[in-house]
Formats: structure tokens, C-alpha cells, sequence
């Protein structure tokens, strides 16, 4: 049993090429087999599974496919407790060797052989080299057969020639990429190692190639083989080249001839393309015609239908009037019928019955007819035909009447009109004095019966509308010019002055103006130009000093503010001093009057305010020295709120102020100054205004203060 | 404005009398005879039968009843209350009969038109007329009522007769220019006869008195031609309305045509007031007392006009092709008394009124109704022009305006007829078989004008 690792020992695998794997496999159990024939020791007692080889194998096939695991521990279990480990143990182990090692080594070899086969491996260097030689020759000798020029012609025009080529190209490149033992099989082998290089001498010789001698051992041959071979190589590789060359032509001529081909097969679709097109057009144009035509014949026939039909209703109208003319016949003849009928009948009669005679309307009788009676009626027609002409006559005189006095005032006005221009006009007054006499003529046709009149009256109106017309369109005409020229003269005169005018005025100006300039050059320090120039100099001066002279109010006003917060913090100073004076004084007093504790408590209380105060005040006060607007009302502040204190313990304070007052410069100046200052702040803003009066008003209270204290004093 | 009771009448029968005082109408059988200012009934007659033709005499003395089923005519006088005069046409039938225009005889059609009989009054004489023409206005007297004129037809040709109407002595006979006449009528002066041709052609012939032949007129050729024919009063003018839409308006000198009046569906440019009726219902939460004090009005919606601005487009009514007498054309005209005005009404635009001034020879106003315009009318004194619609109201138009009145009359009165009396005070409102009348102010009146 302790032989299993000898067994894996047996076991060798020779991988070098996927044909030749040559497992051997000897197990133990062949040995105990062998064993086991001869003699079979009582130790041995085998399970069921590993009694023979055959079911060991068995057994163990199973086991790595995994599919009688579970079995086979099972039948194992019952053993001493030595087998069953080593069972378990060798079990273990076999399953894990043979299923994650071994079946996967195996993989990965048949793997990597197969990518070895796949890279080409040449078994030996100079079997390769033999045959790479020989092949080379073989090609060579092959090429030679055809020169260059030859063999584009025959590129050109023996197509199977190059295909032949191109197979013995493949077929070269079969050899080399294929496994070599064929091509050892065929040309050289170990055993013919001298033939061939005899063969290859040959061929060499044929070449003009130096022949590989192989008869001195070592590196000399096989440099002058390795020479020959680079030899054969180069010529090889021109040839190569060249091939490639004409291969590249080649795959071009072609790619040229397909494209071309390609387009003649275009262009033949599109050709026969465009000749369907044009047969369909010439189908559909014959349609047409033939449309055409039946139309034609269509229209021809409805025109004939038409004159037919036309026919059919004159011959019906007539047709038609013929049966109502007789249809019309036969009512009558049948009223007539019916009327003579209707008189004979005697059954019912027509009748009236009225119960008394009438008298006419008119109260006249009845006149019996007679010829008499019918010629009054013609009579009575005719004259009230006659009185209805007499009247439409007078009505139409009237309006005739009426009508020609239109004329008439329509001639005199056009007389009126007319006349003076005429006789101011020196051709026409002929034509004038025609007028007249026309108008004079008129007047007497009118007079005259309508008959006689008429002619003339039409002719003189005519002629007289043509002459007014002419007249007017002379006049248009010569308004036309006239107007012209009248207006153009007149109009042109004044123009023209006044565009002289102009001129002379324009004239003048310039000349003033160039004067002016000479003047300006010639005498450009004149003084009155300097005086002006000057002017200009001095009101841009003014400008200036003025703003300096603003600049120097602003520091002045500066300067009195500070000087007054100096006067106010001297005041403050001595006011403080004082306070201390007295508090000191205080102190002392207290010290002094230490019996009593009820006026001390008062006296601290009563000082602790103004002491707070005077302490306040003091940062501000610097404050106020250091930036000049800020600070103005917290010093009021403090002014104002001074006073309160001062109000408990007031009158030694405002004595101190007063004194302080005498110390620094006069009130009188004070004021001036304040004046000054005011005058001066009247220009800026409000807000300050308002602080200067603060500043007078609290100036005032200081003053009063003051008042108050001589009075008492 | 006021108005009267409704009283009631038949087959649109009633009628004032030429002078103005008297009212007939008929109610089935019976003739009433009312005195106009009072309204108090005069006479009661009782004829034999339903009247189906009522007219007053000229003289205003006796009222003509016709019975045509019966073939009977009934006169009655006023004066004379017991009088009374039946003419039997016997079993010749009647279909028309009339009054000459000398209140003393009676013309009467017989059926199929065999003949006129002449009935005289004086003398009970009768007299037969011959070959009379059975179609439009074949009979026309002229207005002084000397003449009467009358279409024969003899041999397929065409004939007018005048007769002096005194002793009805032919005194004229002569064959007319026509295919098929259509009708016939004088100038109001009296001495030109108008006449003119069916709808097949469009032809008018005007003849003096003496059968001479004036003028001929035609306007276009092949379609349908003369609707109606109207004289102007002063008879300067003779109107011809034509299928084609267009009133051509012919001088009495030259008989040639001096306007033409065309009745576009669309009026673009115009310098005529364009009215249009425009209805409002009453509004429901108005004062029910003002309903139940005019019961009729609750139902019916108030009018009142509105001027429209151009262009307008009128409601057409298509004519059917199939049918014959086309609903197209100008069929009605009517003149003002004074000749100023003319109104037209196209069949087409049946809702529509035109009225046309003949001093400038364009049209004043168009009246665009809500429903077909019925009947119109000029008031014989005044230009003032009344028409109704067959509903409970009526319109009245005049230069100054227009106005639409409602008739507070119960019972759903529908106006489809109406009557101007000669005074032009009053109208007469017919309705469907009632009659109401209706009284204008004079203030009124002047305002209008």
C-alpha cells in the first residue's frame, strides 16, 4: 500500500508533440496482480472495489468522474481504523491529484502544443536549411526559364501561365508554413544528406553560384552554405520584389479593368435605361395621338350631334307651333261648337233678371247706333289723341323754351367771355364779329318756326361749339406757352436780383471774413487780441483761485474748529482738575469728618456722577483732536451733558469755565471768528448749519452761565 | 296710430268704395256694407251663394257680387236697398266678372273664355264679345273710362280690340306684332296701349289709340323675358320688370330705355339706405300688465329697422329649374302716386323691397325684411309706402324713414294683404279671414315726411 507514490512515479508523459504522447501507465495493483498470481498473502484482504485491476480501475474511473464517491467511503467505513485513514488519505488524495492536477495539466498541454504546431516549429537547423536551399534553387531555376519582359507579356496574355506561377507561389509558401516532415520525406533526409548537397552543388553550378562543401567539417562549410544560401536569399528577394511588383500591378490593372468594367456594365444599364424610358415614351406618345385622334372623332361626332340635334328642335319648334296652331284651330272650332250648342240648348238660359231699369250714370239716354254715333266716337278719339299731342307739344315747347334760353345765356356769356380776349388777341376779330352776328342770327332763328330753324340752329351750334373748342384749345395752348414765358420773365428777373444779391452779401462776408483772418495773422500781438487772450488767461486763473482760495477757507475753518475743541478741551481739562481739586477736597473732608458715617454716604453719591462723566468724556475729547468732523456731537454731547451734573454742583463749575474763558483768546474774537465761519458755512450743508447752531446756542448757555454767575458773585 | 276691431271677412273680400265712404265686405254669402268713419254697418245683403268676386261700381252706388260656381252675378244697390239684379250666365259658367268702368254694365268671362257678355243695366240688353284671349290682362280700360282695349285671339293670331265703352262701338281692330300676348295696358293719359309678349320673349309694342304702332321694345333675346308692366302715373314712364332680374324704365317720347334698374343679391356700392328688420323678443321680466293688456304682443317679438353698412349680402332664394314660371325676376312694381318712386320686388329675394327714385334714376332704400315681403302699397296722396310681410305687423317706409308697427290685434291677425284708403288716412289690414283697419295720425304723418 505504500506504494502508491511509486506509482506516480511510473507514470511519465512524453509531450512533445501531440502525436506522439505515450502514456505508461503501471500501477501497483498490475504488480499485485502479478503478485496475487503467484501467491496471495493473508494480510491482503481487498474490498470488493480493489479486488482486481480491472475493478480498481474501474473503481477509480468513477471516482475522478465524481460519480461514486459516497459509495465507495461507505464501503470502506467498516474497516480497523488504520485502513479506513489510509483509505481516506489515499481516496483524498487521488480524487484531488487526478481532478484539479492532472486532468488540467492535461489541458493545458494539449493546449499549448497545439499553439507550438501553430508557430511553425522546424525540427532541426540544417534539414530546414537544406530544404529552404533547395527550394530556392527550385524557384530560381524555374524563374529562369522566363525572363521579365517575357513574363509580363505573358502576364498580359497568358493568363494561365501566371496562375501557374501564383500556385507554385502557394505551394512555396505551403512548404514553409506546413510541417516539414513531408518535404524531409521528399528531398533530404539524413540519410542523403551527400546526394543532396551534391544535387544542390549542381544546381548551384547551373546558377554560377560557389557549391557548398561539406567536406570540410566545421564552420568552413557551413559558412559557404550559409554564403550561398544569403546568395540565393538575395536573388530570391529581388525575384521576390519583382514578383511583388507585378503582383501589385497586376491587382492594380485588374482593379483598373473591374472598375472600368464595372462602369461599362453602368453606362450599357443606363443606356438600355434611357431606351426603355424612350420606348415608353414613344408608346405613351402614340397613346396620345391615339387619344387625340378619338377625341378628334368624338368632337366631330358631337358637333354632328349637335347640328342634329339643333335640326331636331327647329323641326320641332315648328313641328311643335304647327300642333298648337291646330290644336288652337280646333278650341275655337270647338268653343264655336259649344257656344251654338249652349244657344240652343234651351234648359237654362242665360238671364237677367233685374227688378228696375237703370238711368245712365251721366243721366243722358241712350243713343241709338248709328253712323252718326260712330263718326263722333272717331271724332272723340281723335281728339283726345289730339289734345294728349297738344299737350306732350306744349310741354315739349315748354322745355324747348326752356332749353333754348339755356342756349341763348350760354351763347351771350360765351360772347361775354370771349370778346375782350379776342379783341386783344389781333387775329380774331373776324371771328369775333361772326360770333356776334351768329348769336344775332340765332336769336332770330328762334324766333323763326322750328322746321326752318332747326337746320340752321344745329349748324350755328355746331360751328360755334367747334370754334369755341378750337378757341379753347388755342388758349390752352398759349396759356400754356404764354405762362411760360410771362411767368418765367417775371419770376426770372426778380430771381435773378435777388440771386445777385445773395451773391454780393456772400461776397461781402467773405471779405469781411478774410479781413478778418489777415488781420488775426498779421497782427496776432495786437493788443486787443492779447488783452482777450489774456481775458481768457485770467478766467481760468480765477478759476483756480478760487478753488484755492476755497481750499484755504476750508483748512482756516479747520484750523478755528480746532483750535476751539483745544479751547473746549482746556476748559474740560480745568473743569476735571477742578473736580478733582474738590474731590480731593471731599476726601480730605471725609477723612476730616470720619465720625460721621451718614454725610459721607451722601457725599460719595453725590460725586460719583460728574467723576463717571469727566472720565468719558476725556477719550473723546482726543478723539475730536484727531479727526475733525466726526466727533463734533459727542463733544456736544458731553457739553450738554455736562451741565446736569453741574446743575447738583453747579456753580463752582461754570466759575471754572469762566475763568478758563478769561485764560484763552477774547470772546470778541470768538465771535468774529464764528461769524467768519458761518459766512463761510452758509455754502455748505444743512447739517452743519444746524451744528454751528448748536455750537452758538450752546456758546450762548456758556455765556448766560457766565451771566449767572457774576450776578450771584 | 290707432286701430281698429278685427271684423271678419272671406276670401280676402272687401273693399272701399271709389268715394271713400263706404267698406263692403263679404263673409260667405253675406255682403256687409259699412260706413268708414263710424264702422256702424250700413246694409247686410244675402247672396245664394259663397261670393267669390266682390267690386264696387265707379259711382260707388252698387256692389258687384260674383258666385262663379254658380255662374251667377248678384248687384246690389245702396240707395235703393230692395233692389236688386241677378244675371244668370247659365251652364256656360263664369270665371270672371267685372264692372264697366260706367258703373252700368257688367262684363263677364265665360269659361274657357268663349266669350265676354256685355250685360247692361239700363236696358238689360246683352251683347257677346267674341275670340277673347285667355291670358294674363287681356282686358284693360283705359282710366277716364272711354276705352276699353281687349286681346283677342283669332286664326293664331293675335288681335286687340278698342271699344268705346259708351255703346261698346268697336272702333279699333287691329293685328298685333306678337308670337303669344301676354297682356295689355293704357297709358293712365289714356292713348297709348302697352302690350307685350309672353315669358318666351322679351318684347313690349306700344300702340296709340288709333291702332297705330308707337315703338317696339326689346331688351335682350332667347331667355325668359317680361315679368310685369307698370305705367308710371304721370305716364311718363313705362316700367318693364324682366326674369332677369332688372326693371327697365322706358321715356314716353322715344320709348327707348332711359335706366335699368338691376336687384344684385350683393349691394357693394349704393348711395341707398340699406334697412334691415331686426326682431327682439320682449324681454320676460318686463311688467305683465303691459302683456295682459296686449295679449297678442306676449308672443310676438318687437321689429324695429336697422341701417346696415355696405357691402350687403341679401338672402337669394335658388328657383327651382325644373319647375316652369321660375321664382326669379321682377314681379311686382308699383309706382308712387306722384311718379317719384318706384318700388320693385325681385322673386329671388323674396324678403326684399327696392325703392327708386326716377328724378335721379337710382335707388333711395332697400328694405330687407325677416320674412317674404306679401303686399305693398303706396299711399295715393303721399310718398309713403306700406307693406306686410303675413305677420302681425306693418311696415311703413317714406323718405324720412322707416318704421315697423306692430298690429295689437288678437287672435295671431296676420297682415297678408293690405289697402290704402283714397285719403290715405286710413288702411285696410287683411288678414287671413279677418280685416282690421288702421287709422294714421296726421302728426305723425308730418314727422314722417
Amino acid at each position: 500500500m505504500g506504494s502508491v507514490e511509486e506509482t506516480l512515479s511510473n507514470f511519465s508523459l512524453d509531450f512533445r508533440k501531440l502525436l506522439f504522447v505515450n502514456i505508461y501507465l503501471t500501477l501497483k495493483s498490475i504488480n499485485l496482480q502479478t503478485v496475487r498470481h503467484h501467491e496471495l498473502p493473508d494480510c491482503y484482504d481487498f474490498n470488493v472495489k480493489f479486488r482486481s485491476l480491472d475493478k480498481v480501475t474501474e473503481c477509480l474511473f468513477s471516482l475522478i468522474n465524481g460519480d461514486d464517491m459516497y459509495a465507495t467511503f461507505l464501503n470502506l467505513r467498516d474497516k480497523s481504523y488504520m485502513v479506513w485513514l489510509f483509505s481516506r488519505l489515499y481516496l483524498y488524495s487521488f480524487i484531488s491529484l487526478f481532478i484539479y492536477m492532472v486532468l488540467s495539466l492535461f489541458i493545458a498541454l494539449i493546449t499549448d502544443t497545439y499553439e507550438t504546431i501553430k508557430a511553425k516549429g522546424l525540427s532541426s537547423q540544417l534539414e530546414c536549411l537544406v530544404l529552404t536551399a533547395w527550394l530556392l534553387i527550385q524557384l530560381h531555376s524555374q524563374e529562369r526559364t522566363h525572363d521579365l519582359p517575357d513574363r509580363a507579356l505573358i502576364y498580359n496574355y497568358e493568363l494561365p501561365d501566371v496562375t501557374k506561377q501564383n500556385n507554385m507561389m502557394s505551394t512555396y509558401s505551403s512548404y514553409s508554413l506546413s510541417s516539414t516532415h513531408y518535404i524531409d520525406t521528399a528531398f533530404c533526409t539524413e540519410d542523403n544528406v551527400p546526394q543532396c548537397i551534391s544535387y544542390v552543388n549542381q544546381e548551384l553550378d547551373s546558377l554560377g553560384l560557389s557549391c557548398i562543401s561539406l567536406g570540410a567539417p566545421g564552420v568552413t562549410g557551413l559558412s559557404s552554405a550559409l554564403n550561398t544560401l544569403y546568395e540565393l536569399l538575395q536573388i530570391h528577394r529581388r525575384d521576390m520584389t519583382a514578383v511583388e511588383e507585378l503582383e501589385r500591378e497586376q491587382l492594380k490593372k485588374s482593379s483598373t479593368l473591374e472598375h472600368v468594367q464595372i462602369n461599362n456594365s453602368r453606362l450599357k444599364d443606363q443606356l438600355e435605361l434611357s431606351m426603355r424610358e424612350k420606348s415608353g415614351m414613344h408608346e405613351t406618345e402614340r397613346q396620345l395621338q391615339l387619344k387625340i385622334k378619338t377625341l378628334q372623332s368624338c368632337l366631330k361626332t358631337e358637333k354632328e350631334e349637335v347640328q342634329k340635334l339643333q335640326h331636331i328642335i327647329a323641326s320641332r319648334a315648328t313641328q311643335y307651333n304647327h300642333d298648337t296652331k291646330r290644336k288652337e284651330r280646333e278650341t275655337t272650332k270647338l268653343k264655336e261648337r259649344l257656344s251654338q250648342l249652349l244657344v240652343d240648348r234651351k234648359d237654362r238660359k242665360l238671364s237677367i233678371d233685374v227688378l228696375n231699369c237703370l238711368g245712365r250714370a251721366d243721366g243722358k239716354r241712350s243713343l241709338w247706333k248709328t253712323t252718326k254715333a260712330t263718326a263722333s266716337h272717331e271724332g272723340d278719339m281723335y281728339k283726345s289723341l289730339l289734345s294728349d299731342y297738344e299737350a306732350t307739344q306744349r310741354l315739349l315747347m315748354l322745355e324747348n323754351a326752356e332749353l333754348k334760353k339755356v342756349l341763348q345765356q350760354m351763347k351771350k356769356e360765351m360772347i361775354h367771355i370771349l370778346s375782350p380776349r379776342q379783341t386783344s388777341d389781333h387775329g380774331h376779330e373776324l371771328g369775333d364779329s361772326d360770333t356776334e352776328e351768329r348769336a344775332d342770327l340765332g336769336r332770330e332763328c328762334l324766333d323763326k318756326s322750328c322746321e326752318v330753324a332747326r337746320e340752321q340752329l344745329t349748324n350755328s351750334i355746331r360751328k360755334q361749339w367747334r370754334r369755341v373748342r378750337s378757341h379753347m384749345e388755342r388758349l390752352d395752348s398759349q396759356a400754356s406757352h404764354s405762362q411760360d414765358d410771362v411767368i418765367l420773365k417775371q419770376t426770372h428777373d426778380e430771381e435773378m436780383e435777388k440771386m445777385r444779391q445773395e451773391v454780393l452779401q456772400c461776397k461781402e462776408f467773405i471779405h469781411t471774413q478774410q479781413q478778418l483772418l489777415q488781420q488775426q495773422l498779421h497782427t496776432s500781438l495786437d493788443e486787443d487780441t492779447a488783452v482777450l487772450l489774456n481775458g481768457c488767461y485770467t478766467l481760468e486763473e480765477k478759476e483756480r483761485l478760487k478753488e484755492e482760495w476755497k481750499l484755504f477757507d476750508e483748512q482756516k475753518r479747520n484750523f478755528v474748529r480746532e483750535r476751539k475743541n483745544f479751547t473746549e478741551a482746556a476748559i474740560r481739562l480745568e473743569r476735571d482738575k477742578r473736580a478733582f481739586e474738590e474731590d480731593r477736597a471731599d476726601c480730605l473732608k471725609n477723612q476730616f469728618l470720619n465720625i460721621t458715617p451718614f454725610a459721607d454716604r451722601r457725599k460719595g453719591s453725590s460725586s460719583d456722577g460728574p467723576r463717571s462723566l469727566s472720565i468719558r468724556s476725556e477719550p473723546e475729547i482726543r478723539m475730536s483732536t484727531t479727526s475733525v468732523n466726526r466727533p463734533k456731537s459727542s463733544t456736544y454731547c458731553t457739553n450738554f451733558s455736562t451741565p446736569k451734573p453741574s446743575s447738583f454742583s453747579s456753580v463752582p463749575s461754570t466759575a471754572e469755565l469762566y475763568r478758563t474763558l478769561r485764560l484763552i483768546p477774547d470772546t470778541s474774537s470768538r465771535q468774529s471768528n464764528r461769524g467768519s465761519w458761518q459766512e463761510s458755512s452758509a455754502i455748505e450743508h444743512g447739517d452743519n448749519q444746524a451744528k454751528t447752531k448748536l455750537r452758538s446756542r450752546c456758546g450762548d448757555i456758556s455765556v448766560f452761565s457766565v451771566g449767572d454767575e457774576n450776578s450771584p458773585t | 296710430m290707432n286701430f281698429s276691431e278685427l271684423f271678419k271677412q272671406s276670401n280676402h273680400l272687401c273693399k272701399v268704395s271709389p268715394d271713400g265712404k263706404y267698406l263692403a265686405t263679404c263673409v260667405q254669402y253675406r255682403l256687409v256694407v259699412r260706413d268708414m268713419s263710424t264702422l256702424q254697418i250700413l246694409q247686410l245683403y244675402t247672396c245664394l251663394d259663397q261670393i267669390s268676386h266682390m267690386e264696387w261700381s265707379s259711382d260707388s252706388q252698387f256692389v258687384l257680387c260674383a258666385i262663379y260656381k254658380r255662374g251667377l252675378v248678384q248687384v246690389w244697390s245702396l240707395e235703393q236697398p230692395e233692389w236688386h239684379c241677378k244675371i244668370d250666365e247659365g251652364s256656360i259658367g263664369l270665371t270672371s266678372s267685372r264692372w264697366s268702368p260706367d258703373g252700368r254694365h257688367i262684363l263677364n268671362t265665360t269659361e274657357f273664355n268663349l266669350r265676354i257678355t256685355v250685360w247692361s243695366l239700363c236696358t238689360k240688353a246683352v251683347s257677346y264679345i267674341k275670340y277673347p284671349k285667355a291670358c294674363q290682362k287681356a282686358l284693360d280700360f283705359s282710366r277716364d273710362g272711354c276705352y276699353m282695349a281687349l286681346a283677342e285671339r283669332r286664326d293664331c293670331k293675335d288681335y286687340v280690340s278698342v271699344f268705346v265703352c259708351d255703346d261698346w262701338h268697336l272702333l279699333r281692330h287691329f293685328e298685333t306684332e306678337t308670337q303669344d300676348l301676354a297682356g295689355l295696358e293704357w297709358s293712365p293719359n289714356g292713348c297709348v296701349l302697352a302690350v307685350w309678349e309672353s315669358c318666351l320673349e322679351y318684347k313690349v309694342l306700344l300702340y296709340s289709340l288709333d291702332g297705330r304702332l308707337l315703338s317696339t321694345y326689346s331688351a335682350y333675346e332667347w331667355s325668359l323675358g317680361i315679368k310685369s308692366v307698370a305705367w308710371s302715373p304721370s305716364s311718363q314712364f313705362l316700367a318693364i320688370g324682366s326674369y332677369d332680374e332688372k326693371v327697365r324704365i322706358l321715356n314716353h317720347i322715344t320709348w327707348k330705355k332711359i335706366a335699368q334698374f338691376d336687384h344684385p343679391s350683393t349691394i357693394t356700392k349704393t348711395k341707398a339706405v340699406v334697412y334691415k328688420e331686426e326682431e327682439k323678443r320682449p324681454a320676460l321680466s318686463e311688467d305683465l300688465s303691459l302683456h295682459l293688456n296686449s295679449s297678442s304682443s306676449l308672443f310676438s317679438s318687437q321689429s324695429k329697422y336697422e341701417i346696415l353698412s355696405l357691402p350687403v349680402h341679401l338672402p337669394v332664394v335658388k328657383p327651382d329649374p325644373e319647375r316652369a314660371n321660375p321664382k326669379i325676376g321682377v314681379s311686382n312694381l308699383v309706382f308712387s302716386s306722384d311718379s317719384r318712386y318706384l318700388a320693385t320686388k325681385n322673386d329671388s329675394i323674396p324678403c326684399v323691397l327696392w325703392v327708386w327714385d326716377l328724378q335721379s334714376m337710382t335707388s333711395v332704400a332697400v328694405l330687407e325684411q325677416t320674412s317674404p315681403v306679401r303686399c305693398f302699397q303706396w299711399d295715393p296722396r303721399q310718398n309713403r309706402l306700406a307693406l306686410c310681410t303675413a305677420n302681425a305687423k306693418l311696415y311703413l317706409w317714406s323718405p324720412g324713414g322707416c318704421v315697423a308697427v306692430q298690429v295689437p290685434a288678437p287672435g295671431g291677425f296676420q297682415v297678408q294683404a293690405l289697402n290704402w284708403h283714397n285719403t290715405g288716412h286710413s288702411l285696410v289690414l287683411v288678414g287671413k279671414d279677418q280685416l282690421c283697419l288702421c287709422y294714421m295720425d296726421e302728426d305723425q304723418d308730418q314727422d314722417q315726411d
